[in-house]
């Protein structure tokens, strides 16, 4: 074919059919949390005192860490999926949640005598955490992969690691609602390590599936 | 030689339209960025010892790029970037899918290129009709008809007896495919 006919074609097909990039991206994360939160209420479930908690900044900490990384990751992506868009101040965004982390383990560290550092690092359930962050973040993960498809990332692998930590985010966030352990040490260790593995996972995935 | 920016305000201006279903703008927007990015391409393919063959093929991988990721442009922002990063983004993979390091490709060089006067069109074409054969018959037929044979999408619709709408998702569809199939393409 030439070029010349190609263009022909090209052109009768102007009109374009389907949703943009980021209304899909919304729909996806829409369905990401509504499939986070089916996995949650069948497989764990919010601890007892959880309401009781929201007045604990331990506790609270865990939901602005992991939904502020979710954020941040959101409006990198947006900026991933198009081409000639410098990620400008989202890049640094992302560092906000580690930002927070830091002053909780701060806190932590000063308020905690350092025999008990290690007992709350370890905490009680660091399988559990391990286990169910990745395995509810894999249904988001692969949600916001396929809305991304109809973006143009000219880094597929980076674009998917982002979307990780989207994933990650999500399913950390409710995770963190089950989790008994609030000490910032056992998020900034276990979470990070449950997170990374989507993360890892994403950029795979990535890799191939967001090539154009 | 008119001034870059007021170039591409005016491609950005048609683009726009084309957006909004604008036939017309849409190939007079095409038929203007192609030069521009064909003298890019062989630049490019020149550097790297391939030929003018193959920088065509660039330049249709591209445009079926800019065509199928048209929702990704902003369209607040300036197209030029836009089309400057899928275009570099082409090139790239190009030489990568022929063993040229994707690293070697000099991307400065690439930009300054496509900012640069637009040269005649030397005609040597490659054809990648091989392409058209892979697609499934009810896409060949539509892209066939409506690429090769110059027919709009409704004479396209009369000549195959199909609804309009019918063809206009048979083409779109055949053009997703095409750019797949040429991606995937080591020739």
């Amino acid at each position: 074919m030439k070029t010349d006919d190609l263009i022909h074609a090209i052109a009768e097909d102007a009109v374009p059919t389907g949703l943009k990039p980021q209304r899909l991206l919304a729909l996806a994360l829409a369905g990401a949390v509504v499939a986070a939160a089916i996995l949650f209420w069948l497989l764990l479930g919010p601890r007892g005192n959880a309401l009781v908690s929201l007045a604990e900044p331990r506790f609270v900490l865990k939901f602005l860490v992991t939904l502020g990384l979710a954020t941040a990751a959101i409006g990198l992506v947006l900026r991933l999926i198009r081409p000639g868009v410098a990620p400008g101040l989202w890049r640094s965004a992302l560092l906000l949640a580690p930002g927070l982390l830091l002053i909780g383990i701060a806190g932590e560290l000063l308020t905690l005598p350092a025999e008990r550092w290690m007992t709350v690092l370890v905490g009680v359930n660091a399988r559990v955490c391990l286990t169910y962050i990745p395995l509810m973040g894999l249904a988001p993960l692969g949600l916001i992969l396929l809305a991304l498809r109809s973006g143009a990332p000219t880094r597929p692998a980076l674009t998917g690691a982002v979307a990780g930590l989207i994933a990650g985010g999500i399913s950390a966030a409710f995770y963190a609602a089950h989790c008994p352990d609030d000490s910032p040490l056992f998020v900034a260790t276990w979470y990070v390590l449950a997170i990374a593995m989507l993360v890892a996972l994403g950029a795979l995935l990535g890799r191939r599936l967001l090539r154009w | 030689m008119q001034a870059v920016s007021d170039r591409e305000a005016e491609w950005a201006a048609l683009m726009r339209a084309a957006l909004g279903g604008d036939r017309a703008a849409y190939r007079d927007l095409l038929v203007a960025l192609t030069p521009v990015l064909r003298a890019a391409a062989r630049q490019g393919c020149l550097r790297f010892g391939l030929g003018v063959a193959e920088a065509e093929d660039v330049v249709q991988e591209t445009l079926l790029a800019l065509h199928l990721k048209r929702q990704t442009w902003d369209d607040t922002q300036p197209l030029g970037p836009w089309i400057r990063a899928i275009a570099r983004n082409k090139l790239v993979d190009a030489m990568r899918r022929r063993g040229r390091r994707g690293a070697e490709v000099d991307i400065d060089a690439f930009s300054e290129v496509l900012a640069a006067p637009v040269p005649e069109d030397s005609g040597i074409r490659r054809d990648v009709a091989k392409h058209l054969q892979a697609l499934a018959p009810g896409q060949r037929n539509v892209v066939q008809a409506i690429a090769v044979d110059g027919v709009s999408i409704r004479e396209a619709a009369q000549r195959l007896t199909m609804t309009e709408g019918a063809v206009r998702v048979a083409l779109h569809r055949g053009l997703a495919t095409l750019a797949v199939r040429l991606r995937s393409s080591a020739t």
